[in-house]
Formats: structure tokens, C-alpha cells, sequence
């Protein structure tokens, strides 16, 4: 087995070493009647050549987002990520460290972590960032829970364009933690009365912007609303694409700012493993959940970097910590700042003017298929289509035709009749006038 | 594995002396380059990456377009390359050397695992696109839950946690999602030993359950007949690691779970330490209704600095229907990816995250498992608790064993008793082993002895590896016992930083870079 390098001989000397008779001698204390003396029923070893098919195989029944024109977005988006960011995070330094804490062979994810945090906290406009979370909505979560613990009070209001997954992961947590959770029903124009949900016992206001709708929502009344109740803004984006182009949370009153960051620098890959932005203000550190990397000095006064407020964490607080969180998404962070540091204030302006420019374009062309509309007015890079049949047979249609062309809104919110001809509509800077040909063309026959 | 140990004479005195003295112009040291921070090299106007001219549209932004700059720096490629390569070389990695951590797992990561991941079929699909379009994807996550239900002899896997903890917290709801459909919401204690990972009761008391520790014996494994006294009406689960944190297996494991099914409570395992038990027990047979299974230890999914990794739960039958959504499940030859709990579906706890979990981080674990088989998993086992015992016989002469003579699993615990009257702490001889080329064991958990060692070498490991640690070690402790005090307390000395200041780091956080005065005022422009 090419991963095990002791021998047979090895072996044998080493329990000779160690002065057992057999192998099984050292698992004596599992009681014998659950000893498993079979071998599992599974196949046996294989080689490179042999995984490497049998994957291979699995991996090509899928279709592919760059094989395909390709829209598809809530919450997921496919970018152009640089071929260096890919190379660089493969270095074995990075790939195979551990959480940094020996910190005097560390510093390079520290470093990392650090130069992540800042970025992070400059692109949402908020004083502080964490070194990340599992992903943007177990992040929600756990910014729910840190505003009940600022605010000492349970009621959390959620928006109605909050993404349904999240909106779910928050309801689950809220369940289990004992709290009261208001979630808004579905709204897709961005017309929902929730400043008439706050009031003095509520701890959060959770509204995302861009929406799952797609809609910019003007987040500044909610803000002031919130903080003349004593309650907190939490506000949450899935593209973090559009930091670059839309105003930031921070510049609008929030408190706690929450996000998907795997638009910048991390592949598809289903689903995960993704990375959650974190940012809030100075004054709530010691409430915040997860890792925080920090500046210091070592003992000949060179600047260096440790994981620091440690106190609020599990390994230190067990059962009184501000979160069970123990890992970050490390090596996510790591490509999505690699990616940020090329693509700087500049390429970041201009791939989210791209990624919006090719949206405004797509919804002009789909706007020319005979009873299709737009919902969304404002919006970044996503909106809403409402199309003359079942949305969910639609896209089946699209996919048997090569183009992948959203989210039917019914797949998130099963059961609403009167969300099932939404489809949710995503663009980025990848997409090319042919693209937005073929969906549109394709639109046309599926509909006629 | 052949090392260079050139220079590195197990005892001779001169070995660890200082040539430290020399400065340089640069404070480089030949292949170790400091490296300024992003934000003292990039540049706003700066950008690595180059795009066309956006398209000319009239914008449908609303008024919500972005009027203040963000300041954030670019960097030209060779630039990045640069930065992040230097960077990395201020890291320790598996890849350097034995990284012997306890209850971590630092095995080697298979680079056909990395190849595989990013095969566009497994890397560039969306988990919202069509569900026909990703058949390969789904029957990925299928074959991996049918390996790990057969490895557990569990009924059920809930594949989408997405990490250890959260894997925990997926049990620990499971569990209060059974009670609650029993009408048992009173049962509120969850009996957790002292030598739990930090984790477990943090886990527990996140969703309003009272956390009521259990003591160790002597030698760190739990009594049943502590067990059994603790257990009432009241109790509704024990959340046990096993093997537990001090690197042994419990053995009165199946009595302490029927005591803990016999009070109507549920068995949660911390699956921590997997590793050391594949193919040589089922959990499920020794009473076990959750355990979570970190991929990211036992299945070998690189750690990456700290994330991200992978923590699928599998249940019980007693647990099973409460699986979060969503579930992939398998009737016959049909798999399906089932993404809402629907109908007779109702009984299920949730949802746990967005998308249906780290697919990328199965793809890696499948890989593994498949180039293991059966017989290389069993056999990745038996060389893992070789290995520690190994470790064990040749040091415990020099270092205190808490469990004596006997046996360990796939990690070995030592105390600092052997420190005594020397002056010299566990963190000392930490650092010290960073002078000598080492990653430092765990320390200073599990919390049950005093100034805990815990080294889990893995099976990674040649016997000349092992041997080359092993010496190193017996030299550190002859030292420390000889009263090299300045070896050990001004350590590290070689490594890019030496001995950081913790304490100031915690009073006065300083957790992003601000822009020195004339920077911030002409960004203020």
C-alpha cells in the first residue's frame, strides 16, 4: 500500500520493540465480542491508475459550469479565478499546516489570516473581521446568536429576501438554542413592511442585500429602525462580488456583517467546503464567534502574528463559550485573499462592473422572449425571471438543451404556487454575448 | 525516507549552539526572506489580473452604487507569487516532517485525492444546477455514505456537517429532536468526562443543554460505575470520545453504554479518534446511536492551516429519521439527493448549512478509502497504534506515562512528572523540539493529567522517521534532566519567530492593518 511505508520486517521488530506478541495485542482492551476479525465489506486496495477511473467516471456524468452557457447563481457563483491563485494554495506549507498554534512556525497562515481579516473588514466598510467561518449561512447563524449575546434578548426578525437555505440553517439553530425566530415571508420585490416588526424586545434584524430576489435594498432606514429599539442590524450578501460595485454594509449602519465569500477565489464544487465573511464593530469583539488572528511582538521585538481572544472559545470556555466553532475554512481563506491581493481595488471595480454590465445585458435580451418579464429593478448581478409556465420544467428544458439557466425559485421554497414561475437568473464576468444568445434563443423554443 | 543528519549528533554538546549573532542588512537569513505585509507592498492602482473594457450599459443599480473607494491594495503576479511563497515557507507542514499532534491526525494527504477533486466534473458543478445534470456528483456522496455506514455498522449517514463541531452539534440535535418526540424535553444533562474535547460541552450547552462532568480514573477512562451514578430520568446523553483523549480505548465502553440506553439516554462518540479503530471495531456494535467522523483526520483531507474540513454524523436506527436535510439516500440501485423534508419526512431536525455539504472534501475522502481498500484501511489502523507504541517503548523510560506499561491506541499521553525539579515546562520542551526541526505534540490537553504531552505520530510515518523523533526526544529529556535550562527556556531560537508575546496580543487586539497617519489622510482625500 503505497501511503504505509513500514515493511513487514518493520513490523515484526517494532512489536518486538514494543513487547507485544501480535498486532492484535494492542487493541486487547477492545472487548472481544465487538472485535471485528473480518475485514470490512468493501473493496480491496487500489491503485492510482484504477481510482483515478473509477472517479473519473463518476465525475463525467456531470455537466459542467464552464461546458455549458451557465447562469446559474443563489447563493453559489462561478468566477474566472487566476491560474496562480489554485498553484499557490497547493503549497504543501499551506495545504498540510495545521491550525496555527505554535505560532513561531506559523506565521505564514497568520500572516494570511491577518492580511484576510483587514481585507475583509475594508470590503464590507466595518471596523473588524474574523479569520472566517464554515460558510455564509451556518455564518448567519452564528451572528444571530452573537447579537442575542450583545443585546441580551432572543427574538431575531428575518427578511423575507433572505436566502430560504439560510433563513432554514437560522430556524434550525433558533429551534435547538430555544429562541424565537420571526422569518418574513418571501419577498421578491423587496416590498416587505419590516420596520414594523422591530420593536423592544428584538435583538436582530437579519436582511440581505443584494436579496436571493436579486434586489439592493436600501439598508439605512432598517439600521436607524433597529438602533432606536436597541436592536442590531445583521446584514448578509452571497456574492461578495458585489462589494466591489454596490455601497458597503458598514458605510449603512450595520452592526454585524455576514457572507458567502466563495465567489472570490473558490471553486463551485457543489456546495462546499465554501468560506464565511465575518465583520462587526470593534466595541462586540469579545462576542464574536470564531478564530481571530492578532498582532504582536516576539521576544526580540520583530513583529509577528498569533491567535489571540482565545478565552472566548471552546478549547479554553468549554461549555461557556461564545460558539462550538474549533476550525476556520483556512484554506479557503487563503484563496479567497490570494485572489483579492491580484485582483486589488482595481480588477475588483472592473470584474464587478463586468459581472453587472453582462447581467443588465442578459435581462435586456430575455426581456425580448414573448412573456418573460424582469421583477427585479435594482440589482447586481442576479435577478428575478417570470416566465409563462413551471420554472422548475423550464430549467429541465434549458438543461436538455445545453444551458444552464438558474434557479427555479420552487426548488428553495417547495410548495408556494405563487413562486412556482420564478427562476432565479445569475451572471458574471464569464458569460459572452453567445451565452446570452443561446439562453435566450433556447428560452424561446422551451416557451413556444 | 533518508535524512540528513549531518551536523545533528544525538548529544554531542555543540550541537545546539548559537551562531546567532551575525546580522545581516536585510534580516534575512539566507532561505528565510521576512516578508512585509500585503498592504506595504500592494498598491491600489495595481492589479494582477486583466479584464476588457466592462461592456457599456445604462447601470440598474438603483442608488446603491459604491462612492467611496475601499483602499484595497493590488499586487502584479510576480508580485503575489512572491508574497505567498515566502509566506509559506514561515509554515511547518505534514509535508516537512512528522507532525505528531495528538487527537489530530496530521497524516499525509494524497495528491491523486487533490487531482480527483478538481476533476471540472466534481470542482465546477453548482449545487443548484438541474439534479439531472449531476448524477456522478450525487452517486459520489452515496458510495462515500456506504463506506462509512459499513466502516461504523451504523444505519444511517447525515453527510452535510461541515466540520468536527458541527458534526457534534448534527448529533447533539438529532438527540433532542428523538426526545422531544418521546416528550422527554426534561431530560436536559449530558454527561460529559473531563477529558472531552472543549468541543463537546460547548456543543451541548449551545442548544440549552447543563453539562454535568464525570471523572477519569487514574489512567484517564471513564468508570461505568461513575456512569451509572450519574444517570437518572433526567440525563438525556453522554458524549464520549473512544479511543478517549488519552490515547487508550475505553474498555468498559459496551457497559457504559448499556447503562446509558438502560436510563433511556442516548450514546453520543466524539469520533475524534477514529483513526486508531477502522476495521478493528464497529461503533455500532458497541452501542453507539452518533458519532461524528472528522474526513479531515482519519480520511486524510489536507488540514490547510486550519480549515476547511468535513464532519458527516452517522445515526442509529433510534436517530435516523431525525437526519438533517439534505440527505442523500439509497433504495436498491436508486439514489437520491433529497433537499426538504417533505411528508413522511417531517420528523427530520433541519437544515444545517446552505448546500448540501463539502463535497470537495469527499471526493478527497473517497479517494483515500478507495486507494486504501478494505485491507489498507485495517492495515492504516494497526501501523497508527504500532507506530505510538512504538514511541511508547522507546521513551517511557525518559518521560512519565500517566497509563504505565499498558498499551496506548494511536497516540501515546505523557505528563510533565519527569519535568520535576528541573524547571522546565511542557511548553519548554515544545519549543524546544521546534529548534530541533519538529512540529511539538499536543499540549497541555486533555486537561485530566498535568502539563499533558500528546504525541499521535500517525501511520505515515517509516520506522527511520520514528527513530530519528525518538532520538531527538530522549536527548530533549536527558537535557532538560541534565539542567540545559537556556536550551529550553530561549527556545525557539531558529524558527522565523521566537517566542511571541501572547499576553499583549489579547490586551491591546490588534486585529486588522491600519494605515500609518499620512497614508490614512490622504485616503481620506
Amino acid at each position: 500500500m503505497r501511503y504505509l511505508p513500514l515493511t513487514p520486517d518493520d513490523r515484526t521488530d517494532m512489536l518486538r520493540r514494543v513487547g507485544a506478541s501480535s498486532i492484535d495485542a494492542l487493541f486487547a482492551d477492545i472487548p472481544a465480542k465487538v472485535r471485528q476479525t473480518e475485514l470490512p465489506d468493501l473493496p480491496r486496495a487500489k491503485g492510482e491508475m484504477e481510482v483515478e477511473r473509477i472517479l473519473g467516471r463518476m465525475a463525467g456524468r456531470n455537466v459542467s459550469a464552464s461546458s455549458v452557457p451557465f447562469f446559474v447563481g443563489a447563493g453559489a457563483y462561478k468566477h474566472h479565478v487566476p491560474a496562480s491563485v489554485d498553484h499557490l494554495i497547493q503549497r504543501s506549507e499551506f495545504l498540510t499546516s495545521y491550525t496555527p498554534y505554535q505560532p513561531e512556525i506559523a506565521q505564514g497562515t497568520l500572516q494570511y489570516l491577518y492580511e484576510f481579516q483587514t481585507q475583509v473588514a475594508l470590503l464590507t466598510g466595518m471596523e473588524v473581521a474574523n479569520a472566517s467561518m464554515y460558510d455564509g449561512s451556518t455564518g448567519t447563524g452564528e451572528a444571530v446568536l452573537m447579537a442575542h449575546r450583545v443585546t441580551k434578548r432572543r427574538k431575531a426578525v428575518l427578511s423575507g429576501g433572505l436566502h430560504p437555505h439560510y433563513r432554514d440553517v437560522v430556524e434550525t439553530l433558533g429551534r435547538f438554542a430555544g429562541d424565537s425566530i420571526k422569518a418574513m415571508p418571501a419577498d421578491v420585490r423587496g416590498e416587505e413592511d419590516i420596520l414594523g416588526q422591530i420593536d423592544d424586545e428584538t435583538s436582530c434584524v437579519v436582511v440581505q442585500s443584494p436579496d436571493v430576489y436579486g434586489n439592493l435594498r436600501d439598508l439605512r432606514p432598517i439600521a436607524e429602525k433597529a438602533h432606536a429599539h436597541g436592536a442590531l442590524l445583521v446584514t448578509v450578501f452571497t456574492e461578495a462580488m458585489s462589494l466591489g460595485l454596490v455601497e458597503s454594509p458598514g458605510a449603512q449602519g450595520a452592526d454585524i456583517v455576514v457572507g458567502e465569500g466563495q465567489s472570490i477565489g473558490n471553486p463551485l464544487t457543489f456546495g462546499g467546503p465554501y468560506v464565511g465573511l465575518f465583520a462587526t464593530r470593534e466595541k462586540f469583539i469579545r462576542q464574536m464567534p470564531g478564530r481571530l488572528c492578532g498582532e504582536t511582538v516576539d521576544a526580540e521585538g520583530k513583529r509577528g502574528y498569533v491567535l489571540t481572544l482565545s478565552t472566548r472559545e471552546q478549547h479554553i470556555r468549554r461549555d461557556k463559550a461564545t460558539s462550538n466553532i474549533c476550525t476556520n475554512s483556512g484554506l479557503c481563506c487563503l484563496a479567497f485573499t490570494i485572489h483579492l491581493s491580484l485582483l486589488g481595488e482595481k480588477g475588483l471595480r472592473r470584474t464587478a462592473e463586468t459581472c453587472h454590465a453582462n447581467a443588465v445585458l442578459l435581462a435586456d435580451a430575455l426581456e425580448q422572449v414573448p412573456g418573460v418579464e424582469v421583477l427585479t429593478e435594482a440589482f447586481f448581478n442576479e435577478f428575478t425571471l417570470k416566465v409563462p409556465g413551471n420554472a422548475a420544467e423550464v430549467i429541465e428544458k434549458l438543461a436538455e438543451k445545453g444551458v444552464l439557466g438558474g434557479v427555479p425559485v420552487s426548488r428553495l421554497e417547495p410548495g408556494r404556487p405563487e413562486l412556482e414561475n420564478l427562476i432565479l437568473v445569475a451572471s458574471t464576468e464569464i458569460n459572452t454575448d453567445d451565452d446570452r444568445a443561446a439562453y435566450a434563443a433556447a428560452l424561446k423554443e422551451v416557451l413556444a | 525516507m533518508s535524512m540528513n543528519r549531518e551536523g545533528r549528533g544525538a548529544t554531542a554538546p555543540e550541537i545546539h549552539e548559537v551562531h546567532q549573532d551575525h546580522k545581516t542588512f536585510t534580516g534575512n537569513r539566507a532561505l528565510r526572506i521576512e516578508e512585509a505585509l500585503l498592504f506595504e507592498i500592494g498598491r491600489p492602482e495595481v492589479t494582477g489580473v486583466d479584464l476588457p473594457e466592462p461592456p457599456k450599459v445604462a447601470k440598474r443599480l438603483g442608488r446603491h452604487e459604491r462612492k467611496a473607494p475601499i483602499n484595497l491594495p493590488g499586487l502584479a503576479e510576480p508580485e503575489a507569487v512572491r508574497h505567498y511563497v515566502r509566506l509559506s515557507r514561515h509554515n511547518y507542514s505534514i509535508d516537512n516532517g512528522i507532525f505528531p499532534l495528538g487527537s489530530c491526525t496530521m497524516k499525509h494527504n494524497p495528491r491523486l485525492n487533490e487531482k480527483m477533486a478538481r476533476l471540472p466534473g466534481f470542482g465546477d458543478v453548482h449545487p443548484l444546477q438541474p439534479q439531472s445534470t449531476v448524477p456522478g456528483a450525487i452517486e459520489l456522496i452515496s458510495e462515500l455514505s456506504r463506506w462509512l455506514i459499513e466502516l461504523t455498522g451504523m444505519q444511517a449517514v447525515a453527510m452535510s456537517p461541515k466540520a468536527g463541531a458541527h458534526g457534534e452539534l448534527c448529533g447533539m440535535m438529532a438527540i433532542k429532536a428523538a426526545l422531544e418526540a418521546r416528550g422527554e424535553e426534561h431530560r436536559k444533562v449530558v454527561l460529559v468526562p473531563d477529558s472531552a474535547h472543549g468541543t463537546n460541552p460547548a456543543t451541548a450547552a449551545l442548544i440549552g443543554f447543563e453539562v454535568k462532568p464525570v471523572p477519569a480514573r487514574a489512567d484517564g477512562t471513564v468508570d461505568p460505575e461513575e456512569v451509572r451514578k450519574r444517570v437518572g430520568p433526567d440525563v438525556a446523553a453522554i458524549m464520549l470520545t473512544n479511543p478517549n483523549t488519552c490515547g487508550l480505548f475505553e474498555r468498559d465502553v459496551v457497559e457504559i453504554a448499556k447503562a446509558i440506553h438502560d436510563a433511556g439516554a442516548y450514546f453520543y462518540a466524539d469520533g475524534a479518534n477514529f483513526n486508531a479503530i477502522v476495521g478493528k471495531a464497529k461503533v455500532g456494535d458497541l452501542g453507539v446511536d452518533a458519532m461524528h467522523i472528522n474526513l479531515h483526520k482519519t480520511f486524510s483531507t489536507p488540514h490547510g492551516g486550519g480549515g476547511p474540513g468535513a464532519g458527516p454524523v452517522v445515526l442509529s436506527e433510534r436517530l435516523a429519521a431525525y437526519a438533517p436535510r439534505p440527505l442523500v439516500v439509497s433504495d436498491g440501485g436508486n439514489v437520491a439527493l433529497l433537499e426538504h423534508a417533505e411528508g413522511g419526512a417531517a420528523e427530520s431536525l433541519g437544515r444545517m448549512t446552505a448546500f448540501h455539504g463539502q463535497m470537495g472534501m469527499y471526493v478527497r475522502a473517497l479517494s483515500y478509502m478507495l486507494s486504501h481498500g478494505a485491507d489498507g484501511l485495517r492495515q492504516a489502523s494497526e501501523d497508527a497504534v504500532l507506530n505510538a507504541n512504538y514511541i511508547r517503548a522507546c521513551l517511557q523510560d525518559l518521560y512519565s506515562a500517566p497509563a504505565g506499561d499498558r498499551p496506548c491506541m494511536h497516540e501515546i499521553l505523557f505528563d510533565d512528572s519527569f519535568l520535576e525539579g528541573t524547571g522546565i515546562t511542557t511548553l519548554d520542551i515544545a519549543k524546544a523540539m521546534i529548534d530541533e526541526g519538529f512540529h511539538p505534540m499536543t499540549v497541555y490537553f486533555p486537561l485530566v493529567v498535568h502539563g499533558a504531552m500528546l504525541i499521535e505520530p500517525t501511520e505515515s510515518e517509516s520506522r527511520a522517521s520514528l527513530d530519528f523523533f525518538i532520538a531527538a526526544m530522549r536527548d530533549l529529556a536527558m537535557a532538560a534532566k541534565a539542567g540545559d535550562t537556556a536550551r529550553f527556556k530561549e527556545a525557539p531560537r531558529y524558527a522565523p519567530r521566537r517566542r511571541l508575546d501572547e499576553t499583549r496580543a489579547a490586551r491591546q487586539p490588534k486585529l486588522r492593518w491600519q494605515a500609518p497617519e499620512p497614508m490614512a489622510a490622504e485616503a481620506a482625500e
